[in-house]
């Protein structure tokens, strides 16, 4: 009996505990993974799915991606033996620049799916993310449209229904004015949307928004506008080429967005103006990180975050730095050269006199006396100091007989005519030919280069910004759109303050402003910036300036300050202390221009480079994808 | 112990090894890019063109360039084969379907083959004769205008080039010189001059050729590299 109730009780009990439905015991919740639901909770939680998608944006210079991406296009020349393929190729591939990451597109468009339906977040909350990732997806758009022109616009994530057949997935290529239209509605759209906060930089703003759509109404105008120049660079379906007729629609987009920024309704943006020299000004421009009025939307970094980026270690003086390598990034004498005198012409560095006579000078800064402040701050001219500590950029001594005394490594020695010790005759930093790290061009890159301690060695790195869109750029942004619809009043009176800050302060009168001055003025402005490439390309320009033919040193200086003047190879210029006791020029400077031997290629931008290739598997897959004009 | 992996190793080798289920390609499909039988020479690694084969699954071209000499060559398998030039390629006309994409032409492969490739040029350079004396270098021609009707292109230039290899074009050369279209008085008669700069290494020959760049047309049309000894 006992034994009987025991084991209906058993029965009962496993009966009651033991037993569940299949669904049921198989449907165990994952504990490392997030459901939707679960993810788009909380605010803390979406921020940190949406720092992923900040993360991922593309730019085309990028602190941490390389100093490579900064060194191209004859602006410098790259002193590092790994890369002289840079000034060594004639050409660039199609394939150069190309992106075509729908990967990133798909979980953009996820996120605001998701976003959009989460239950639990509250509607500022919710508001704010759908803006940002909407910003995020128009400012890829925008780099898409930059790099491929029109490019299918998806904008919800797809889904195979796995039927075999994928042709409802495979979309064509918009018109390339499509993308941009998209762009710049949908920064109307959120502009409101998004916070308006002048000191909120890594996250979108109103600002960043408004600078996002006044950059692309003049790119998408400059198209339409100088689009005729090339009339091959198009594809019957608009794919590639915007009609001449959308130039002004565009143009006064740009300006009206630009002038929202300038009129302060999206925050209290102004040009970086905190210190006296002008020139150490434009520098801690890129440096500065606290209430820096003039950065609008940046990829930051933060020391000990793990992101972090090692620019300042591959191009800081290799003097004397906190790691034996540094001084990759050696700016031309093409782009030194470009920099203004005060009286608002343009010459070429004095070399020599009228009648063909070198130039004596009491220092090495002198021959660069008298130049636009972002001269200095762009660029580490020999002479001048980074770090309270000057740099040893000189090249060797000349003889009185015009000889050279020079040696092939970093501050070799060698004795002089006439004295029985050997002394240094080269400086630490070079110029010596194919010496990599050294100042081949005769001069460093100061743009973004932090002098912070450690910020040179590998160990620590730097945490400055990159800046993608900044106050001066809308500024001249603005200039460009007001002097495309005829008002050059206005773009005189914008590029003067650009200008003014540079140490230019003369002003440009309206009639002053010509095609040429905006192109030159992005030119030193935004020099390292990104932007030269796709200035070049919008202007339909890249395959004048960038020819494929050799340059000369008459060549190089002549007719700067011309937006068609050939820029094929970077030209160095290498000083020379005179040693001649009996002269009474002894121990002055004296400069040569020469071509860095290692530079034996020319640019060639070919028609078909204007837009990248799209790849063949991307093609296959996608029948309905044209292919670019002239590849 | 030794010998079994020997043992193991002969097994393997015996066993195991078989060809790769296919032959290569051996097939040569070569020719040149004429008009009416006159080649067409153009600048190295500049002209593009592209093969096609259907009938296994996804399509993707098959590219290559033209030689200086305007002459291609693909080692291929017996098959049928469309044959293009993408738009914007070259210094001539290829011909195009109505809605502007590229016109192939086919391609029956069986057994080696020499297939022209007949293209319309906008302008010819004729009877180019270059000759050296004194440490300059000389080149004479005519220029042959071919299309003449609406889609007819200006001379932007013609340029006589000289280099120290064989490479000679806008992008490989020790010297040019040129002469914009307007300024061309006789096309039946042009002449141009370049002095041979100091070579170093030193060398007694360069290589020569002439080039017309075509008004809105990125490739040059050019004619054959000469050597000459100095």
């Amino acid at each position: 009996m006992k034994k009987t109730s025991l084991i209906i009780l058993a029965a009962v009990v496993m009966y009651t505990t033991g037993c569940k439905k299949d669904s049921e015991f198989l449907d165990v919740q994952p504990t490392a993974v997030l459901t939707n639901e679960q993810a788009f909770s909380d605010p803390a939680q979406v921020l940190s799915i949406l720092a992923d998608l900040y993360n991922r944006q593309l730019d085309f210079s990028a602190l941490d991606n390389g100093w490579e991406s900064f060194a191209d296009f004859s602006e410098s020349f790259p002193s590092a033996n790994g890369n002289v393929n840079i000034v060594q190729r004639n050409e660039w591939n199609f394939d150069s620049w190309q992106s075509w990451d729908y990967g990133y597109v798909r979980d953009l468009n996820l996120f605001i799916e998701r976003a959009a339906v989460a239950k639990t977040l509250s509607d500022a909350d919710r508001k704010r993310f759908l803006a940002e990732a909407r910003f995020l997806r128009a400012n890829f758009y925008f780099e898409l449209a930059k790099r491929m022109g029109g490019v299918p616009l998806i904008l919800e994530p797809l889904l195979y229904n796995f039927s075999g057949d994928p042709t409802y997935l495979q979309h064509p290529r918009a018109k390339e004015s499509e993308i941009y239209d998209f762009v710049i509605s949908e920064a109307e759209a959120i502009k409101n949307d998004l916070p308006v906060n002048a000191n909120e930089k890594s996250r979108a703003t109103k600002g960043a928004a408004l600078a996002m759509e006044a950059r692309a109404g003049v790119y998408a105008g400059s198209i339409a506008k100088y689009g005729v120049n090339t009339p091959q660079v198009s594809l019957p379906g608009q794919e590639v080429g915007i009609p001449a007729s959308m130039a002004d629609g565009y143009y006064t987009k740009a300006l009206n967005a630009a002038k929202e920024i300038i009129n302060g309704t999206a925050g209290a943006y102004s040009l970086y103006n905190k210190k006296p020299d002008l020139g150490e000004n434009f520098a801690s421009l890129f440096l500065d990180k606290s209430g820096n009025p003039e950065s609008i939307w940046v990829e930051d970094f933060k020391l000990k975050s793990g992101k972090v980026h090692n620019f300042t270690v591959s191009n800081q003086p290799r003097y004397g730095a906190e790691e034996e390598e540094g001084g990759r990034i050696n700016p031309s004498l093409n782009l030194v050269q470009s920099f203004e005198k005060l009286d608002n012409t343009f010459a070429p560095i004095p070399v020599t006199d009228g009648s063909g006579n070198p130039i004596f000078y009491n220092t090495q800064t002198d021959i660069f006396a008298g130049r636009d402040a972002r001269l200095y701050g762009t660029v580490i001219l020999p002479g001048t100091a980074f770090k309270g500590r000057n740099v040893d950029i000189w090249a060797g001594y000349q003889l009185g007989d015009g000889s050279i005394i020079t040696g092939d490594d970093r501050g070799a020695q060698k004795t002089l005519p006439g004295q029985t010790n050997p002394t240094q005759v080269v400086g630490f930093d070079g110029p010596v030919n194919s010496k990599e790290f050294t100042a081949q061009s005769g001069f460093y890159l100061r743009k973004y280069l932090d002098p912070t301690p450690g910020a040179g060695s590998r160990g620590t790195n730097s945490e400055v910004p990159f800046i993608r869109y900044r106050f001066a750029e809308v500024l001249l942004n603005a200039a460009e759109a007001a002097f495309e619809l005829g008002q050059k009043g206005d773009a005189a009176t914008w590029m003067n303050l650009v200008r003014a800050r540079a140490g230019l302060t003369t002003p440009l009168a309206a009639s002053d402003i010509t095609f040429d001055r905006i192109v030159h003025e992005r030119r030193v402005e935004l020099a390292f910036e990104g932007h030269i490439l796709y200035d070049m390309k919008r202007w339909r320009l890249a395959h004048v300036v960038w020819d494929g033919n050799k340059m000369t040193v008459t060549d190089l200086v002549s007719n700067i300050g011309s937006a068609t003047k050939r820029n094929t190879q970077p030209y160095a210029l290498w000083g020379y202390k005179l040693y001649d006791p009996s002269s009474p020029n002894n121990g002055k400077w004296v400069y040569k221009i020469v071509l860095p031997s290692l530079v034996t290629g020319s640019n060639r931008f070919r028609l078909g480079n204007y837009y990248s290739f799209i790849n063949d598997d991307i093609r296959a897959n996608n029948p309905k994808i044209v292919r670019q004009p002239n590849q | 112990m030794k010998r079994s992996i020997l043992y193991i190793t002969i097994i393997i080798l015996a066993v195991s090894c078989r060809k790769d289920n296919y032959d290569e390609p051996s097939v040569r499909l070569s020719g040149r890019l004429v008009y009416n039988g006159d080649p067409i020479e153009v600048e190295y690694n500049q002209v593009r063109y592209e093969l096609y084969q259907y009938g296994f699954g996804k399509t993707g071209p098959m590219a290559s360039v033209f030689a200086p000499d305007g002459s291609y060559n693909m080692v291929l398998f017996n098959g049928e084969y469309k044959f293009i030039i993408p738009n914007g390629q070259g210094p001539f006309k290829w011909k195009q379907t109505p809605a502007g994409a590229p016109d192939s032409t086919t391609i029956v492969v069986n057994g080696n083959q020499e297939f022209n490739i007949e293209v319309t040029p906008y302008y010819m350079i004729r009877n180019a004769q270059l000759t050296g004396s004194g440490g300059s270098v000389t080149g004479k021609f005519s220029i042959e205008k071919v299309i003449n009707d609406a889609s007819a292109k200006d001379i932007e230039n013609v340029t006589l080039y000289i280099n120290k290899t064989q490479f000679v074009s806008g992008a490989d050369n020790i010297a040019t010189k040129s002469m914009d279209g307007i300024d061309i008085t006789d096309p039946d008669n042009v002449n141009l001059t370049v002095t041979v700069p100091t070579l170093n290494p030193a060398q007694n020959y360069v290589f020569a050729r002439i080039g017309i760049k075509i008004a809105g047309v990125e490739d040059r049309i050019f004619s054959s590299v000469t050597k000459i000894s100095l």
